[in-house]
């Protein structure tokens, strides 16, 4: 069995995977793409290994899956025995689902400011900063709620595959601009993220916190 | 802001695009020290740059060196630095894009020449978290060039570049080119007669806004042109933050402003060559006390 993943250190979404692989204990093996400057994920070779030219991208044994939540959902479903990642019982799978297509969809606007601030993305800079900002106070609310309640993880008493999705972009807010002052539930809850066994960190990501 | 008026600061070539960034026949709007500029690609090695906005506009030289695109804004400016590591065939040259910046060129000048951040912001690959200790150095200032260089530099290093098999003591050599420019010459894992050439480069859009350009000219063989960039840039992006939260963002030169160690040696260099030629481009005004 191998898994091989399609990988750009710089990429938050990529990130995501990287840190569920070492969280489930997987090895693989690493093609590195020069998404900037090069753009190799818009090369026509990578476009035959993902239509949409976007990463990352992985392989697992004969199976080739895109989208980072998508890839998420399919290492917690096949390596996790505990079920952990993936809880499959009524009260969880739905709230975990959602919190994965949060990470997909509304987080994402922190990604765009961040492209922009760094990698000089041609956006609407200061739109992203609104959406990404939205985004993490429904996010912190929803955490605030959490540790009301005595919970420390976005679904449930273990960190999820929720965590895992939503943690990269909320971490890397810095990258584009945006503080974490306003969002004390989502410093808490980085705080109990960056102690899992096996956790590291990627560049843009602070370890002073 | 508006267009600096600050003679030293337009007297310097700055990079403006990266060669490769431009497609031929197309053209980007950017800027340098507050002026909107226009850089179009007209042929395969050729570009032509002229200012917009404000006054008449006008075309500025153009030079194409080291996978970038420099102009000027002034009319005497320093000559583009020689490196000829660029030129000897085996080496690797390659660029890494821009990276954009938040703070004054002169902190991210200052970083690249500090070692006693690598074994915390860079741990594990340019430093150990328990070998941290920056030996002494000799900085001196080169006349003959007007450079500054700092020599004599050692730090342990476990994963000193792509090609490094394991730790090693890393020598180091860092010139400072021009008030936006440094480099520096590390010696190769594999042959310990070479030295990897490292640039940075910086555009100031404004005072404190820059894009950051890291051309390099590296012995090794084995790594692909993607895995020597994204060495490069994962080292760059562990920087930024640290560069876009110092405060202040522009760079005091009044010496009781900001207390360095011995450590600090190659800024106090740097500081001073600044303060000497009269720089205002990004420098904090002193405050009356």
């Amino acid at each position: 069995m191998t898994i091989r993943l399609y990988d750009y250190s710089l990429s938050g979404s990529c990130y995501k995977v990287r840190l569920m692989l070492g969280f489930l204990g997987l090895d693989y093996d690493r093609v590195q793409i020069d998404f900037y400057p090069g753009r190799q994920h818009r090369s026509p070779e990578f476009m035959e290994i993902n239509p949409l030219g976007q990463l990352p991208v992985l392989e697992d044994d004969g199976l080739r899956l895109r989208d980072a939540q998508a890839i998420l959902c399919h290492l917690a479903n096949k390596h996790d025995d505990s079920g952990q990642w993936l809880p499959r019982d009524q009260a969880r799978f739905g709230p975990v689902m959602m919190w994965v297509m949060f990470a997909g969809g509304e987080l994402m606007a922190a990604s765009a400011a961040r492209l922009h601030d760094a990698l000089g993305y041609d956006l609407d800079i200061e739109a992203a900063r609104a959406k990404a900002r939205a985004a993490f106070r429904v996010l912190d609310d929803h955490l605030t709620g959490r540790e009301i309640d005595g919970g420390k993880w976005i679904v449930g008493d273990t960190p999820t595959i929720a965590d895992v999705a939503c943690f990269p972009y909320v971490a890397l807010a810095g990258d584009g601009g945006l503080g974490h002052e306003e969002y004390p539930a989502l410093r808490n809850w980085m705080r109990d993220f960056r102690r899992l066994p096996r956790f590291h960190a990627m560049s843009g990501i602070p370890e002073f916190v | 802001m508006t267009v600096t008026t600050d003679p030293v600061a337009l007297n310097e070539w700055v990079p403006c695009a990266w060669h490769g960034q431009i497609a031929i026949g197309a053209a980007l709007d950017t800027m340098i020290f507050g002026q909107d500029i226009r850089v179009e690609r007209t042929g395969d090695q050729d570009y032509r740059v002229t200012t917009f906005g404000g006054d008449s506009p006008r075309e500025l030289p153009v030079q194409t060196r080291y996978t970038c695109v420099f102009t000027t804004l002034g009319d005497d400016p320093r000559a583009l630095p020689e490196i000829p590591e660029f030129d000897e065939a085996d080496r690797r040259i390659t660029g890494c894009g821009r990276v954009g910046v938040n703070t004054s060129p002169y902190r991210i000048v200052e970083n690249f020449l500090d070692m006693a951040h690598f074994s915390f912001i860079h741990t594990d690959i340019l430093g150990a978290a328990d070998q941290t200790e920056v030996l002494s150095y000799r900085t001196e200032h080169r006349k003959d060039v007007d450079e500054i260089w700092a020599i004599d530099c050692t730090f342990y290093q476990p994963a000193a570049s792509k090609a490094a098999a394991g730790g090693q003591l890393t020598k180091y050599l860092y010139r400072v080119m021009s008030p936006f420019s440094v480099m520096l010459y590390k010696n190769v894992a594999t042959d310990p007669s070479r030295n990897d050439a490292i640039c940075v480069f910086i555009q100031p859009r404004r005072e404190t806004e820059c894009l950051a350009y890291m051309p390099m000219a590296i012995v090794d063989e084995q790594s692909t042109i993607a895995d020597i960039i994204d060495f490069q840039q994962s080292i760059f992006l562990q920087d930024r933050v640290i560069l876009e939260n110092q405060r202040p963002a522009l760079l005091p030169l009044d010496p009781t402003y900001e207390l360095p160690t011995r450590a600090d040696a190659s800024s106090i260099a740097y500081r001073r060559w600044l303060k000497a030629m009269n720089i205002r481009f990004g420098i904090l005004e002193k405050q009356a006390a």
